[in-house]
């Protein structure tokens, strides 16, 4: 609690977060640069798949980004309901249009690769449907934080949405194991280890850094800007209040 | 020049794995240059609101927490 309060001041927060943008920058794009060299030139092609394999590293990144930054926003949500700390709606705010571009890019990238592998764009299947309900839900909470005159009501009635959605984060995840589906089961993230080859699974780790990174370096980037947009609300306010 | 065309033809599956590496580049760059957009925006109307109002009353100075 105390480290949480201590970012309670924007300003702090702003002062102490600033610096690490050019770092997360240079980071975010040594992973990816190293991700993607390594699963477009030295990854092999899939037994099976062919060379259509390396869409994965794209596209679970994309995935796991998807639930990651949903589960940042309902504990923002979280944060801002019951401690009403100034800095979580602001992080739910940032996070949002983030999440919802992981999401679609999870959608569009699967469907590329559904299409040569499965003989079809989608299916209506758990794993697919419930990731296109947590797109939906993106769209539910960003309309929602800007639908009220009052952004502080509209924080609130977005960060209900975000912890009642979250619901749906687990189903997602265990989708594959609880119905039928012709989504393959988890590969990396399994009780029993990874199943896919360190040469297969090394890219897919850069490219989940690197998708980690330039989500705080964007999330960053966005509070700084809603904190500012704020300071620029209340100095209006008070020109007109007198 | 023959191995770089069969790298892009990617076995067969180049109309399924650009388009997937392409959309990827072009949403994530997008949403970056969208958000430093807005960000050089917010600071510079909140910059010219501060100097409206230290030119309009010098003895106040700039709102608190200037960028």
């Amino acid at each position: 609690m105390a480290m949480i309060e201590r970012f309670a001041n924007p300003n702090r927060f702003l002062t102490l977060t600033r610096p690490l943008v050019p770092w997360l920058g240079g980071l975010t794009l040594l992973s990816l640069g190293a991700g993607l060299y390594l699963g477009l030139f030295q990854a092999p092609a899939d037994y099976q798949q062919g060379e259509s394999v390396r869409i994965m590293y794209v596209h679970v990144p994309a995935a796991w980004m998807a639930m990651f930054c949903y589960t940042s926003m309902a504990i923002s949500a979280a944060v801002g309901l019951i401690w009403k700390h100034p800095l979580a709606d602001v992080a739910g705010k940032a996070t949002a249009p983030v999440g919802a571009v992981f999401t679609f890019l999870a959608l569009a990238t699967g469907s590329l690769w559904g299409k040569p592998m499965w003989g079809t764009w989608w299916v209506w299947d758990a794993r697919l449907t419930s990731m296109l309900i947590l797109f939906f839900l993106y769209i539910g909470y960003m309309a929602l934080s800007n639908a009220f005159d009052n952004p502080q009501r509209g924080a609130k009635a977005a960060a209900i949405l975000a912890l009642v959605g979250f619901i749906n984060v687990p189903i997602i995840k265990f989708s594959v194991d609880w119905w039928n589906t012709l989504h393959q089961p988890a590969s990396v993230i399994r009780m029993d280890g990874p199943s896919i080859h360190p040469s297969m699974l090394w890219p897919l780790l850069l490219m989940a850094i690197g998708y980690t990174l330039f989500y705080l370096w964007v999330l960053i980037i966005r509070m700084d800007a809603d904190v500012t947009a704020g300071k620029i609300r209340a100095l209006r306010q008070r020109r007109v209040h007198g | 020049m023959n191995t770089i065309s069969s790298f892009l033809d990617m076995g067969g599956y180049a109309a399924f794995v650009w388009p997937s590496f392409g959309l990827s580049a072009v949403l994530l760059i997008g949403i970056f240059v969208i958000s430093v957009r807005t960000l050089k925006a917010n600071h510079a109307t909140l910059d010219a609101l501060n100097n409206e109002a230290e030119r309009a009353s010098p003895s106040e100075g700039p709102a608190q927490g200037e960028t």
